[in-house]
């Protein structure tokens, strides 16, 4: 539907490069607040960026689905099991709708795929670390989450039509995600010794890998400026990453847990809570594939994927039986 | 009976999706998703985009099969119709009190 | 000693709603294992409904059961903290998923049972039974068609498909023989639930009937399987199916969840 032409625009007269001319009218639309849809001309860097991001965003979530879903099995109530199935539902639903936006600009669904499953691509670094215990599941929903849908706000405001309008069906329905974990956690918080000793081990082991999920420092992202003229990314990663710490740190409080980070403390002056160093070796070694559930998680979809490589052959090959005794029949 | 000959997978086609949210509405464009044919593409959006009671009815279509307008058109087809003001009521005057009109 | 013949009857359909409780329960927590490895992303959200489906039910009946027995025991009692011989779902039900094939012919198979079992409670002389089953009716119809349209894609698909779902029946079809067999509690409810087995049979064999036509396979004999989960004796998949799921329930008696 939407193929993109991905042709070169013809010289003027001048002898100029057209697409020079249709990249600044683009620039300038894009920040008078118009939005691009799939048809548009848009300069190839725009297109790629997008592709990166949205496909990273998409990979995200269905390999998201696989830590938490490790838990439905074991969920302590049917109501918590119930509560569970639905978000990592709603997890590869979001997937689908995000892959499904990042189709509009041409490329497919399987060549994406087949590139988080060749290690080619990228996903949010969280979902390389185990989850070990049931708190972790009240962890994911209450900080991951949490930090998620900070980051994903913004991009209800994106300049591209579909992603803009994939993260607003997102978003509304995400909004339960969180509430969920909070409240789990307070529940076991309210229990014995060995549950509140559960949700601190879980959130010493989740806080500062949720913290790096903003991406690293704004003096050090190569994409930052770019995706800002785009109207790609609005915020900057460390806006987000204060504005997560401002409002978790109040939260745990009420939760009655500590943060492992002893630099926290209350900035008067600048209004915003300050924090300690992260540990950017950790991130990178993460991103680089090298985190402690990198390799499970690829090889779990990978498996996954072949292992339904007979299914997808025989539905296409049933549809086409369907046709020919339509035709004939 | 198919036959398992083929070395590369072939891909399952796209088909985009419109959801009537209520009788009385129009069905709307809510996004794509991949099926082997239409009654399949019916059930997956039904999966889909309407986990949360947000229709009554479905629509698919073949993503394939959607010809869409060229933008650089844009100005020949939707162009003309702007200053066709007389199209509008507000472009009539009236005396006052001339009612029901 | 002799028991009071208002007690039997609340006993006896106590296990029944416990045998359709367990067997929901059972199935979905089967279901969830494909959540996140489905062949497709579309099947993975799919399977996630039926699994909450599943799960809904067993809920409501096991609130009704809670009643029957005068509230001492929750639905997170029931299930997480009795053990296998006390569970009374069909054997169908916690068998292994094995491949995609198996796990779509076991689906077929049981939800159409469940079809039939809820259409049969429509006229059950019990209104709570009743309610249930009107809202179970709806989201079953629904996974019939879903599994039914599998099977016949699959069996009329290429001849790995068509040979993995033939394998799938082999393996899944015997257990059917529950369904049907011989029910001193069914037959004791008689006036109650107005259900008979060989009307059930007719039924059920009806819908599956057509279906097996679609994939063009032929509908297996009859099978002479000698299961009776319904009773508590399970096969030994069940142990752990629910060592899993009652583990955190065993391990921190009375938490908080």
């Amino acid at each position: 539907m939407y193929n993109q032409s991905l042709d070169k625009g013809p010289l003027k007269d001048d002898g100029r490069d057209q697409d020079e001319d249709r990249r600044i009218e683009f620039e300038h639309n894009v920040l008078a607040g118009y939005t691009v849809e799939p048809k548009d001309w848009m300069p190839e860097g725009y297109r790629k960026t997008l592709i990166r991001q949205m496909s990273q965003h998409a990979h995200s979530e269905v390999i998201g689905m696989l830590p938490e879903g490790d838990w439905i099995l074991r969920a302590p109530t049917l109501k918590r099991k119930a509560i569970l199935l639905a978000k990592v539902q709603d997890e590869g639903g979001h997937g689908l709708y995000l892959y499904s936006a990042t189709e509009t600009l041409g490329v497919s669904r399987d060549l994406l795929y087949e590139d988080l499953l060749h290690g080619r691509a990228k996903y949010s670094s969280i979902f390389n670390y185990p989850t070990l215990s049931w708190a972790d599941v009240g962890v994911i929903g209450w900080l991951v989450d949490g930090a998620a849908i900070m980051n994903q706000i913004p991009l209800t405001q994106c300049s591209y039509g579909p992603y803009a309008r994939a993260m607003v069906r997102i978003c509304k329905e995400e909004s339960f995600h969180q509430r969920q974990g909070f409240e789990l956690l307070n529940e076991m918080m309210n229990g014995s010794e060995k549950q509140k000793e559960m949700v601190q081990n879980s959130v010493n082991r989740w806080w500062w890998p949720t913290v790096m999920m903003f991406g690293p420092e704004d003096k050090d992202s190569v994409h930052s400026k770019e995706s800002r003229t785009w109207g790609i990314k609005r915020v900057t990663n460390d806006e987000l990453r204060q504005n997560f710490i401002d409002v978790t740190v109040p939260q745990a409080e009420i939760l009655g847990v500590d943060l492992p980070d002893p630099d926290i403390r209350w900035n008067e002056e600048r209004g915003h809570y300050d924090f300690g160093e992260v540990d950017w070796t950790e991130f990178w070694r993460v991103v680089s594939g090298h985190g402690p559930c990198n390799r499970d998680r690829i090889e779990a979809k990978r498996k996954a994927w072949e292992e339904g490589v007979w299914v997808r052959e025989a539905i296409m090959a049933h549809a086409l039986n369907e046709k020919v005794v339509d035709r004939h029949g | 009976m198919g036959n398992d000959s083929s070395n590369k997978e072939v891909e399952i086609p796209l088909y985009e999706v419109f959801i009537r949210s209520a009788n009385g509405l129009e069905h709307r464009h809510v996004g794509s998703l991949h099926a082997a044919d239409a009654e399949m593409a019916i059930m997956n959006a039904r999966d889909v985009y309407v986990r949360r009671n947000e229709g009554v009815s479905i629509w698919v279509v073949p993503s394939a099969c959607i010809t869409a307008s060229d933008p650089s058109s844009k100005e020949m087809l939707f162009g003309p119709s702007r200053d066709k003001i007389y199209r509008h009521p507000t472009f009539y005057n009236l005396p006052e009190g001339v009612r029901n009109i | 000693m002799t028991i009071a013949r208002e007690e039997t009857y609340d006993a006896h359909l106590l296990s029944f709603v416990l045998r359709l409780a367990d067997s929901a329960l059972i199935a979905s927590q089967r279901m969830a294992e494909w959540c996140g490895v489905a062949p497709m992303l579309e099947e993975d959200i799919a399977l996630s409904n039926v699994a909450l489906d599943l799960l809904g039910q067993s809920r409501h009946l096991f609130t009704y059961a809670s009643d029957l027995e005068g509230g001492s025991r929750s639905e997170d009692d029931f299930a997480f903290l009795r053990d296998p011989h006390e569970y009374l779902n069909y054997i169908i039900a916690e068998l292994p998923n094995g491949d995609f094939a198996q796990s779509c012919t076991k689906s077929f198979l049981f939800s159409s049972f469940a079809k039939t079992v809820w259409s049969s409670l429509l006229d059950a002389n019990d209104s709570r039974l009743r309610d249930i089953a009107a809202k179970s009716l709806k989201e079953t119809n629904y996974h019939v068609e879903h599994f039914s349209s599998w099977f016949i894609r699959l069996g009329d698909g290429t001849d790995t498909s068509r040979q993995k779902i033939l394998e799938g029946l082999d393996y899944v079809w015997p257990y059917t023989n529950e369904f049907f067999d011989d029910d001193s509690i069914l037959i004791s409810l008689e006036g109650v639930l107005k259900m008979k087995t060989n009307t059930l049979w007719t039924k059920w064999i009806e819908g599956v009937t057509n279906v097996f036509a679609s994939a063009r396979i032929d509908l297996p004999s009859t099978p002479d399987f000698i299961c009776s989960g319904k009773y508590g004796i399970h096969s030994e998949h069940l142990g752990h199916i629910l060592a899993e799921m009652q583990y955190l329930q065993r391990a921190y008696p009375g938490g908080r969840w």
